[in-house]
């Protein structure tokens, strides 16, 4: 019997392995398969803070993804024209250097977390969730009837975006750039857990008025946590729009939101490398039944749904058998 | 603008709020009484209109096509509550989430595939289309008025069936107390079944309205689920009164919104600009008055107070 440390190891090797073997194949497709599990497993794992660590059942992620996503589509777009963002009341340009588009992207999406957050942590359970969705379905129809960046039909960027010293075109550096940015992102969320940020925050979702009794606030808590997971799923966003070199309001959607979700409680809720490995069962999931039969989405779903009835706890669950209990 | 239009458009909003009357009053009831949320409430909607498409085709009768969609959905509800739903009463939200997420995806490619992806189209009966003319010389297009008043008349059957009958009693007694019904010798597995098969029925029922307004097709379901849902957070979930009332509330805001904003605008900015600014704000106006609701009510106009 493994214990999750070393599970947890063996899944990042795995998630490395694989586009290395692929790059000394020359199968370029499959790098390109593993960076797109490394950037929606970015956007998973940040939104098990709030909804494994934090108990927030969020249906609403996507909100973040998009805003990541526009960021990178909005600044690149304006690169590629040479036509600055904004000429009054100072002249902001457009910009091709993804350090900026992710710290861009980083902000505005936490931002937005922190007022969206501010909104619906007034409220709670089923609540939540639905008021969650709503404000995702709001960016969605923003989106849409917004022409300026495309509207329905959405945006292509026609260059990837840049980074210092690489080659961002080139499939296995784009990876190694994706793959860095996760691990750095998992490190700091396995910090933030054992500081005592992380344990309050676990506590208030056990038993909030226990945590409110020692004076804590789990209202700042769950602002906080949302905020941060806001900013990661942002980031995951910008990080897909350049895989793709394409924005679409389909990134604002609800069924990403849920697909995001459905990561989380494949891989295992409030685990480590939940979404890592969630990810990673999903899309292997599509590419493979998306081979077999046209209609996969219905296998898919039978998937997920005997997944649900008899496999609680997720894949890092049903192997420890320790469930952790949420929403 | 002239005051024709206006209540033109005001009428267009209340058969809109109507029809997500249909959808939200099952959506809130099965959450009331069994506390679930169901995602897939809106492929019961699709299903429905998908019924009626189909057997007007075959018969040509608008009538057989309107009990269709409500047998059609209402049994597809039955199935889904006793194979499924019934497994995860007692599990998280996330568990319902999750696996009624599923029955989306496997019921929107299930239909993609017995029906193709070309949207189907059913016709409004002959005896329902044209227009009438209203009281101030306002000529309303028949069918949605038809569709304003089938909302209506189901609304108050629905009244009158929690209120007035011994399974509405029952229905009540589930809201708000799910042991001590069982333990006054109610088949509580029959009275849920019932009570999805219901709210199904009704959001079938929703889809073959308005399946004759616009085109039958797969993923038709989603936009008015997210909808319904914005209407029982506004209302109040698990209060059909509330359902009603948010239901209009939306129905009128969304549609005065997209007629009106593009015309406030264009009092002092540029004709192209304003039609875009105005649009773009009024897809979300909808969102905006339920965060303003949140704001001073966080359980909704007519929800009860959270524990």
């Amino acid at each position: 019997m493994i214990n999750e440390k070393t599970l947890n190891a063996l899944i990042a090797l795995l998630l490395l392995a694989v586009p290395l073997i692929a790059w000394f194949l020359d199968e370029p497709f499959i790098i390109t398969l593993a960076t797109k599990v490394a950037i929606l497993a970015l956007a998973a794992v940040g939104l098990n803070l709030a909804l494994g660590y934090g108990g927030l059942v969020s249906l609403g992620h996507a909100t973040f993804f998009g805003l990541g996503g526009y960021s990178m589509g909005i600044l690149a777009s304006h690169a590629q024209t040479y036509t600055p963002l904004l000429e009054s009341p100072f002249v902001l340009e457009g910009t091709n250097s993804m350090p900026v588009i992710w710290l861009t992207a980083i902000v505005i999406s936490g931002l937005v977390a922190f007022i969206v957050g501010l909104l619906s942590l007034r409220t709670a359970g089923v609540y939540f969730i639905m008021v969650t969705l709503a404000f995702g379905q709001m960016f969605y129809y923003f989106a849409i009837s917004w022409p300026a960046y495309g509207g329905e039909d959405g945006l292509s960027i026609y260059v990837r975006n840049g980074f210092p010293g690489l080659n961002t075109l080139d499939p296995i550096q784009f990876f190694a750039i994706c793959y860095v940015l996760l691990m750095l992102v998992i490190f700091f969320m396995a910090r933030l857990n054992s500081a005592s940020f992380g344990l309050a925050l676990n506590a208030a979702r056990q038993n909030s008025e226990r945590v409110q009794t020692v004076g804590i606030s789990p209202f700042k808590l769950q602002l906080v946590a949302f905020t941060i997971s806001g900013a990661v799923t942002g980031l995951s966003g910008a990080l897909y729009a350049d895989l793709n070199r394409f924005i679409s309001p389909t990134m604002f959607s609800w069924q990403t939101s849920g697909e995001i979700m459905v990561f989380i409680i494949l891989g295992g809720v409030a685990r480590l490398f939940g979404p890592v490995a969630g990810a990673a069962i999903f899309i292997s999931l599509e590419h493979v039944l998306g081979g077999l039969s046209e209609y996969w989405h219905i296998y898919l779903g039978a998937v997920l749904l005997l997944v649900v009835l008899f496999a609680k706890g997720g894949l890092i669950g049903s192997v420890f058998r320790k469930s952790v209990s949420h929403g | 603008m002239s005051t024709i239009l206006l209540i033109e458009q005001l009428l267009n909003g209340i058969q809109f709020g109507v029809m997500l009357f249909l959808m939200a009053a099952g959506l809130t009831l099965i959450f009331g009484v069994m506390g679930l949320i169901n995602l897939a409430h809106g492929s019961l909607y699709m299903i429905g209109a998908f019924a009626a498409a189909s057997v007007a085709t075959l018969t040509g009768s608008f009538v057989l096509a309107i009990l269709a969609s409500v047998v059609a959905a209402a049994l597809f509800g039955a199935i889904v509550e006793f194979s499924i739903m019934r497994r995860l009463y007692e599990r998280d939200h996330l568990d319902q989430v999750l696996a009624t997420f599923a029955l989306i995806l496997i019921f929107s490619e299930g239909t993609r595939w017995m029906f193709g992806s070309f949207p189907l189209y059913l016709d409004v009966p002959e005896m329902l289309s044209g227009t009438v003319l209203l009281p101030g010389g306002i000529h309303y297009s028949r069918y949605r008025l038809a569709i304003i008043v089938i909302g209506l008349l189901v609304g108050v059957g629905l009244y009158l069936l929690i209120s007035k009958t011994r399974i509405g009693m029952r229905i009540r007694a589930g809201e708000n107390d799910r042991e001590m019904i069982g333990a006054l010798g109610i088949d509580i597995s029959k009275l849920y079944t019932s009570v999805f098969a219901l709210g199904a029925g009704l959001a079938g029922l929703a889809g073959a309205l308005v399946g004759a307004i616009q085109s039958v097709q797969v993923g038709m379901g989603e936009p008015v689920l997210i909808l319904a849902f914005v209407v029982i957070v506004i209302g109040g979930i698990g209060s059909i009164k509330g359902a009603f009332i948010g239901a209009l509330l939306v129905g009128v805001t969304d549609t005065l919104g997209r007629v009106l904003l593009p015309i406030a605008f264009g009092s002092f900015m540029e004709t192209s600009q304003a039609a875009s600014v105005g649009s773009s704000l009024s897809s979300m106006l909808i969102y905006l008055l339920m965060a303003v609701v949140l704001l001073f009510k966080p359980s909704g106009l007519f929800g009860r107070t959270q524990s």
